[in-house]
């Protein structure tokens, strides 16, 4: 008995270290990671300007001058309007508008918001297909392993975006072209987290197959323990910290893949845009000179996409003993 | 060496078997391969012919062994949408995509190479900062991004460029070619220049590393030492040191070019083959998407066989390790 506690208690200090509750915050000032982050001026701008794009995401439906989505308030009459700055720009709409006198700015405050909410699951799916799979071959070795790990060179010959457009043809091809949005909502999420197990499973395995010969897993092999237990209670916490730094590289080439896919078209319609789809639809636009409607959203993205490649770039060097 | 190849080829024929059984499927099961040549009134009767005669009907394992067969010869049978066979379009635009490919990489080679010489040697100077800036933008924004932009400042603000279409195209038997005109040129030039951006900025960064790596060796410093000129040291040895996994990486590369021309070609209405496998996604045209799919595999896997190949011959190393072993 004593030693169940014992094994329970060493994988869950090591997984969490922030939730020893009341000294938490001062460790963490205190700690590695929080120095050489105020070290680096580029890093803190870089997550200033993440911290910020997401709270304005988040907080679009109460920020945003006015609702794209609904499209009572549309007129006509408001179409293809320049920026303020411009001469006949007016402050209802900062960025201009497009043609349906869609607000560019509140366009892009919501399309903002789903392309993160597919960014972020797409990562998630992928790294939990990634980690089952990783920990599974790892743990077991033998034929599951060479299966898993073959499957994962085959995929990586090919390019994620290859990847997820072979996905998402194969998958409007299974639910016929003529489906409601939130399939293709799923459709997106699914093809992102299928182009990037990988991975996840090659470095999860990896670290598996160490941990699997610690002392702590051969006990609580002893002691009975079920193996979904021993793999997601006891080796699973000892082998997140890699995860997390590819999860956050992850999350700048999933908001890209979504956009890229929506882009082509065979993305998120017009009708529930993502960042991606407003660049697509803009795009039309650009020769008649109404820049805005395509630069704009470009811009948004690319800052975001810039700032949380440098926020990951960061975290890598920061987590990596070999370069301290 | 010869026990490195043999393995090396059993690897790629696995590859590709599981490639093409994915294709198979795809085709076989995704999409129903009587579509194209059923009307509404064709009698339950004549479907069950057809289903017959193209040997829907047999075990699935012998229709796989057939579906290799046709493959090997390029026969994917008929597109759903513009009624074609599916080997007469991907060849009408195959030379679109290779041209587009070429120079795009000879772009990445030829711009990359010098910046990442020139960042390596002065890596402090401010030229040195300003290209790591650009390497930094090109990693990080998307392609079509890239494509928008440069059409957004050279054809629509500036006018000097065309901004779609790939036009002064020379027929050469059964190849064309852009290469020949100025015109063909002109609308190449962004569309090659968006294409191999990230694999200029990775070849860049490849070469920067290494030269740092290379230029704290022994050898360079005893060159210094006999007091060879510093051109000679920077580009016969230091260089010359470098291209090997810039080769490496450089034909990795070239098959992922290959599988990013399908934004590229969308961005500039570019008609090669990726523009083709994008209008079958759409419209879920399942012969093409299988034939893509299965040309794209073979060349990556070709590709990736030959720099192998390649690698271990041109580095010494490897052989020598390889004979040890």
């Amino acid at each position: 008995m004593a030693m169940t506690t014992e094994n329970a208690k060493v994988p869950a200090a090591a997984c969490a270290p922030q939730a020893a509750a009341p000294s938490a915050i001062a460790r963490f000032l205190d700690s590695d990671i929080w120095y050489s982050f105020t070290r680096s001026k580029v890093t803190m701008l870089a997550a200033a300007i993440t911290a910020l794009l997401i709270l304005s995401a988040v907080l679009a439906p109460w920020i945003a001058p006015n609702n794209p989505l609904d499209l009572q308030t549309l007129s006509l009459m408001d179409g293809s309007k320049p920026p303020v700055w411009s001469a006949d720009g007016e402050w209802k709409f900062p960025l201009g508008t497009d043609q349906q006198g869609r607000c560019v700015l509140s366009s892009i405050l919501y399309g903002m918001r789903i392309s993160l909410i597919v960014g972020f699951l797409g990562v998630l799916l992928a790294a939990t297909i990634g980690i089952v799979l990783g920990l599974i071959a790892g743990y077991f070795g033998g034929k599951v392993d060479s299966i898993i790990m073959r499957a994962a060179d085959v995929q990586l010959t090919f390019p994620p975006i290859l990847v997820a457009l072979l996905f998402d043809g194969t998958m409007r091809a299974l639910f016929g072209t003529q489906k409601s949005e939130s399939l293709i909502f799923w459709v997106l999420v699914i093809s992102i987290g299928l182009s990037f197990w990988v991975q996840y499973a090659r470095t999860v395995r990896g670290s598996t197959m160490v941990e699997r010969n610690k002392d702590y897993v051969h006990a609580a092999r002893l002691i009975g323990l079920s193996k979904p237990t021993i793999l997601f209670r006891h080796v699973l916490p000892n082998v997140m910290g890699p995860v997390l730094v590819i999860a956050t590289i992850n999350l700048a080439v999933a908001i890209i893949t979504e956009a890229t896919l929506s882009f082509l078209g065979v993305g998120l319609p017009a009708t529930e845009p993502s960042l991606g789809t407003l660049i697509r639809v803009g795009n039309e636009f650009l020769f008649s000179g109404e820049w805005w409607v395509v630069i704009f959203p470009g811009l948004t993205l690319a800052v975001l996409v810039l700032a949380v490649n440098m926020l990951g770039d960061w975290l890598r060097d920061a987590l990596n003993p070999k370069l301290q | 060496m010869l026990a490195f190849i043999i393995r090396r080829m059993a690897q790629s024929v696995v590859v590709l078997l599981t490639v093409a059984l994915i294709a198979f499927a795809l085709f076989r099961f995704v999409g129903d391969p009587t579509q194209q040549m059923v009307s509404q009134d064709t009698s339950v009767e004549e479907r069950m012919q057809i289903r017959k005669d193209l040997g829907l009907d047999d075990p699935v394992p012998l229709q796989f062994l057939r579906f290799i067969g046709n493959a090997a010869r390029f026969e994917f049978g008929v597109s759903y949408q513009n009624k074609q066979p599916v080997a007469k379009l991907i060849a009408e635009r195959f030379p679109a995509t290779m041209e587009l490919a070429l120079a795009s990489a000879l772009f990445a080679l030829f711009v990359g190479i010098p910046m990442g010489v020139f960042t390596g040697l002065y890596p402090n100077s401010v030229v040195s900062k300003l290209f790591q800036m650009i390497s930094l933008i090109g990693v990080s924004l998307p392609t079509f991004l890239i494509g928008i932009l440069l059409i957004f400042v050279f054809s629509v603000s500036l006018g000097w460029l065309p901004s779609f279409g790939r036009q002064g195209v020379v027929k050469l038997g059964s190849w064309t070619t852009s290469f020949l005109t100025l015109e063909g040129w002109r609308s190449l030039v962004m569309p090659a220049i968006t294409l191999g951006l990230f694999q200029m900025t990775l070849i860049m960064r490849l070469v920067r590393s290494e030269m740092l790596e290379v230029m704290r060796t022994e050898y360079i410093r005893f060159a210094r030492a006999r007091g060879l000129s510093s051109r000679s040291i920077n580009f016969r040895h230091a260089l010359k040191n470098t291209l090997i996994p810039v080769i490496t990486i450089t034909g990795l590369q070239l098959g992922s070019i290959i599988a990013f021309a399908i934004i590229t070609e969308t961005v500039f209405q570019w008609p090669g083959m990726g523009l083709l496998f994008l209008q079958a996604v759409q419209t879920v045209d399942i012969p093409i998407m299988a034939a893509y799919l299965l040309l794209v595999a073979t060349l990556y896997v070709v590709i990736n066989l030959i720099v192998d190949l390649l690698y271990s011959a041109v580095d010494p190393r490897i052989r020598i390790s390889g004979k040890a072993a």
